[in-house]
């Protein structure tokens, strides 16, 4: 299976307020709330690091969830944040990643 | 050539000079404005406007706001302007009548507030004890009513757009001539922002906490936000989150009865 690769897209305004992330794109004003695991992978999403050790790394330690369920969950997430420009995919590394006010 | 009439319309402490040539206009606009009126000298952002003939197109198309070359134009079916915020002057080319102006006004005034971190809301507002509070809703969400219903002790700043900006640390409301269904121009005072309330007609009166991303969501939905442009967006949102972090927003479920104003503090 091919790696994935994300980056936080430059065309939003992001916050964390009461413990959450919110994430607006600037470019067609749609608001967005990760909840805990949406968040871990959010703000690993550098560019460099492949969605699935991200969610080796740090999705599966911290809530204890199995691979398989947990990248499925994963790959749901990265697309629908994709569809609305939130997050840049690739199919390998992509440079100069993130956004100015991300968390 | 003298415009006949030039005088300043001051909102939220922000005089807008208006300079037309028509008489008839001018003294409208001074009758729709009067609370809100200042001499011609002490405005610092300035509007012309050239009235076109009667019979021309209507209001009823799309606003249309975007940024060209550094200036915002602002198009409906009933008037063209646009608006440098480099010079903080503009034109606009309208029929005789004073809501194309009043759309104007609403415009320059969210983009003027949006630079210094505040906003235009669909929102009633009010001052009681010193202390203004805000009702935000969509239409027929409450907003004249709460206005209604207020005890006489109160002032009312709008019973549909409300002015709010950063001001010592917190926030600050203003009252507006921008009126809804009350038909009456709010008062030209300002108070600090206390608590602001989402609006939500019940069967009976009740606060609720809003978690904070909600809050800030019900915010940007009720906020005056004309035109798609990345870096309005990212003001917006960072003033809905400083919002959000610094006043107090609740739900408001209630009744159209008096007694809800007992639970406003």
């Amino acid at each position: 299976m091919s790696e994935i690769y994300i980056a936080r897209s430059s065309e939003i305004a992001a916050r964390v307020l009461g413990g959450e992330v919110m994430v607006m794109s600037v470019r067609d004003s749609n608001f967005f709330t990760l909840n805990e695991v949406a968040t871990v992978i959010w703000q690993a999403a550098d560019g460099k690091t492949s969605l699935r050790e991200i969610v080796e790394q740090t999705v599966c330690g911290e809530f204890e969830i199995e691979l398989g369920e947990a990248m499925q969950d994963a790959e749901q997430f990265v697309n629908e944040l994709a569809q609305h420009g939130i997050l840049k995919v690739s199919g390998g590394p992509i440079a100069a990643a993130g956004a100015e006010d991300t968390p | 050539m003298t415009p006949a009439h030039e005088f300043g319309i001051e909102i939220g402490g922000t005089p807008v000079l208006v300079r037309t040539r028509s008489d008839s206009f001018g003294r409208s606009l001074q009758q729709r404005y009067a609370g809100f009126l200042r001499p011609a000298a002490q405005g610092s952002l300035a509007l012309d406007v050239d009235l076109l003939e009667p019979g021309g197109p209507v209001a009823d198309e799309d606003l249309s706001v975007q940024l060209r070359e550094g200036e915002w134009w602002m198009e409906r079916g009933d008037f063209a302007a646009r608006w440098d915020p480099r010079t903080g002057s503009g034109k606009v080319r309208q029929p005789e009548n004073p809501y194309s102006l009043d759309c104007v006004l609403r415009i320059v005034h969210s983009l003027v507030l949006a630079e210094s971190g505040g906003v235009l809301l669909h929102a009633s507002s009010a001052v009681r004890n010193g202390k203004a509070f805000v009702f935000a809703g969509v239409s027929g969400a409450g907003k004249t009513t709460m206005a209604r219903l207020a005890p006489s002790d109160a002032v009312l700043l709008t019973d549909e757009i409300s002015y709010v900006r950063p001001e010592g640390g917190g926030f600050r409301a203003y009252g507006t001539p921008f009126a809804g269904e009350l038909a009456e121009p709010g008062a030209n005072v300002s108070a600090p922002l206390a608590a602001i309330y989402l609006l939500t007609q019940a069967s009976e009166e009740r606060i609720e906490e809003v978690d904070p991303a909600l809050a800030v969501q019900a915010l940007l939905r009720n906020t005056l936000f004309f035109a798609q442009d990345a870096a309005l967006v990212r003001r917006v949102f960072a003033t809905a989150c400083a919002l959000v972090a610094q006043v107090p927003v609740r739900r408001l479920r209630f009744r159209p009865q008096a007694e809800v104003w007992g639970l406003i503090g």
